[in-house]
């Protein structure tokens, strides 16, 4: 039982890291005024980045073009909100598509159509002396592969970054009301730039770490959701930092809820298991219904005065 | 309303800018261009038998979930759950029609497309419903429905729907008295075609000619205004655009499985729903035009598995123009215009 519950743990901050990257990212996006629906767009070009990447360059690389892709899929989305002041949810929705698209038709012309089994180097667990050998909890959270350390040292860095400093509060006045913040001084566009930008970056590393720690390769679509499901965790979180990765984990622990009950030997339907995130997101919001409040000018377009 | 400014022109020159784009990327990357473009026009249009089996088969639910998304659009309520609920639809018609099988009657194709209608209702009813009660945003919901319907359909094509044999995962084929005639017996083209057209036609008398409608354009225009000025009920009518749109999603997956796969199976879709999004658009949320550019997604995705058949070209392609498509006209839009969202 103790190494069902080992696996289970070990599995929820697997499940968790991807999604609390990208989350971690779109908090900053939204807390800005935008909201990227794009994002799963940005995650699945950072997974085909780091294929091509890890394919030339090796892991590091991959990691670099994952996170350059998820930058430049971004910008494109920045391009339209910010330049065009095009509806946000509509930008967002055809990026995701867009990635689609070319993610697969890419990876047709440059692997072939069978997509054979591709060999691409991954990244192991890297554990943390003296925390990795705690019992059960140290294995699960500091025997993983570093991308989720990245993940446990962002969640409080953004948090102070955007509490206890004058750009993140800066950042917080646009989302509240881009016109008072502009009043007082802020560069708004400029702002909302660097933040999508930051977004696509971190979103393209948990595309990175989608293919380089976890999958070990490429399957079109691969991101499956996650992207939308990283928006989710952000409005259950809260809009805070520190609430998104909570809301990561625990949306992690519930995916991994089939290793337990598999342990447990439950025969359900492994469709239920498939499901079970998507329904746990819809259950999770709908729980938070009146007891969060969104950035106030979340997703308007609205040129600012 | 629409600002109409010869939309067929710029819609023209939108889908001719996209497609020298990619043909632009296909040449780079090596393909036989002269090859490729000669499948899409002959898998497309090269023929009557094309046109009518594989073009106008195609756009059938393209037109209909496409006509899903610009009504739900028109009234402010981001549906991008056409997908699951054209699953919904088309899981619910086959239950019924293998439900009943024994019955002798064309009753049980109106069943099996009223099945359709209700399920694709019902999967937009939960997004309608966290929408109201729980503020949820739509655009969230309805993609994690699209989700939870996949999986749905997948369970039940291996589980209580499987053939009787259990070795494909499909449903058994359905009924004679389940399908929906042919159009004539030369091509694959069948009723749903004409039930689409009809359709869009009745949607486009209704939002501009009725006062119904009038409210829709309204609280999709600007819910204040709508609700202020116009004593409208906006929470009512923004949750039945959303049943609207899907019930007529769902009628789309009924038609597709009575007319043209006369089984579920996984995949049934290949992104009907999201397709639908960049038909609506281009339509710029005009019901009646909306089966002009179904037509046109149907003979550029027909032509496109020609031309993957032929020439190798990966039909995924289709997407990237379909995403091209809709950033250049929010773009193109807005720079025209700054005006509200809902009347693009």
């Amino acid at each position: 039982m103790s190494s069902a519950a080992a696996a289970f743990l070990e599995a929820a901050v697997r499940t968790a890291t991807p999604l609390s990257l990208a989350a971690l990212g779109e908090v900053v996006v939204e807390r800005a005024g935008v909201i990227n629906i794009g994002l799963e767009g940005v995650v699945l070009a950072g997974a085909f980045g780091a294929l091509v990447g890890a394919t030339h360059f090796g892991v590091a690389g991959g990691f670099a073009v994952a996170v350059l892709s998820g930058t430049l899929v971004s910008l494109l989305f920045a391009a339209f909100v910010l330049l065009l002041r095009a509806d946000q949810i509509i930008t967002g929705t055809a990026i995701s598509l867009f990635a689609v698209g070319l993610t697969g038709t890419l990876y047709r012309v440059l692997y072939g159509a069978t997509g054979a089994a591709l060999s691409i180097p991954t990244i192991g667990p890297l554990p943390i002396p003296g925390l990795a050998s705690a019992p059960i909890v140290g294995s699960a959270f500091f025997n993983q592969p570093y991308p989720t350390y990245v993940a446990y040292a962002l969640t409080p860095l953004i948090w102070w970054w955007m509490y206890r400093t004058q750009a993140g509060l800066a950042l917080r006045a646009i989302g509240e009301s881009p016109a008072a913040a502009t009043a007082a001084g802020v560069r708004v566009d400029r702002a909302k730039l660097l933040a999508i930008i930051f977004g696509g970056a971190v979103g393209g590393l948990a595309g990175g770490t989608l293919v380089l720690a976890q999958a070990g390769t490429f399957a079109e679509n691969m991101s499956a959701g996650r992207g939308f499901i990283a928006i989710a965790i952000v409005v259950l979180g809260r809009w805070n930092p520190l609430g998104v990765g909570a809301a990561s984990l625990v949306f992690g622990a519930a995916s991994a809820l089939q290793f337990l009950l598999q342990a447990l030997g439950l025969a359900l339907p492994y469709q239920l298991f498939l499901a079970l995130p998507y329904a746990l997101t819809l259950a999770g919001l709908a729980g938070l219904a009146g007891r969060v409040r969104a950035p106030a000018a979340l997703a308007q377009s609205e040129e600012a005065l | 309303m629409t600002r109409v400014g010869q939309p067929s022109t710029v819609a023209v020159g939108l889908v001719g800018a996209v497609v020298i784009g990619v043909v632009a990327l296909l040449a780079a990357t090596g393909f036989d261009v002269p090859l490729a473009l000669t499948a899409l026009v002959r898998g497309a249009l090269g023929s009557w038998y094309a046109i009518g089996s594989a073009t106008l088969v195609r756009s059938t639910p393209l037109i209909l979930t496409g006509l899903a998304v610009a009504l739900a659009f028109r009234a402010g309520v981001f549906n991008i759950g056409a997908e699951g609920q054209f699953l919904a639809g088309a899981a619910a018609g086959v239950a019924v029609a293998l439900a009943g099988g024994q019955a002798h009657s064309w009753l049980l194709l109106v069943g099996v497309l009223f099945a359709g209608m209700i399920a694709g209702a019902l999967w937009a009813g939960i997004a309608a419903l966290l929408r109201l009660r729980f503020h949820v945003l739509e655009v969230i919901s309805t993609i994690m429905l699209n989700f939870v319907a996949a999986d749905i359909v997948s369970y039940l094509v291996r589980g209580p729907l499987q053939e009787p044999t259990h070795i494909y995962p499909q449903t058994e084929t359905i009924a004679t008295h389940a399908q929906l005639p042919r159009l004539g017996t030369t091509t694959r083209l069948h009723l749903g075609f004409v039930i689409a057209v009809l359709a869009c036609l009745v949607a486009w008398w209704w939002i501009g000619f009725t006062a119904g409608g009038f409210r829709l354009r309204a609280v999709g225009a600007n819910p204040h205004a709508a609700r202020s000025a116009g004593q409208i009920d906006v929470d009512r009518v923004t949750t039945r655009a959303f049943l609207m749109s899907g019930a007529i999603a769902g009628l789309a997956g009924a038609v597709e499985v009575a007319g043209v796969t006369y089984a579920l199976y996984e995949n049934i879709s290949p992104g009907y729903g999201y397709t639908a999004i960049a038909v609506a658009l281009l339509a710029r949320l005009n019901p009646a035009a909306v089966i002009g550019t179904g037509i046109l997604f149907g003979a550029l995705e027909s032509g496109a598995a020609a031309m993957q058949r032929d020439a190798g070209v990966p039909s995924v392609v289709v997407s990237v123009v379909e995403a091209a498509i809709i950033l250049a006209l929010v773009g193109i839009e807005r720079l025209r215009s700054r005006s509200n969202l809902a009347t693009v």
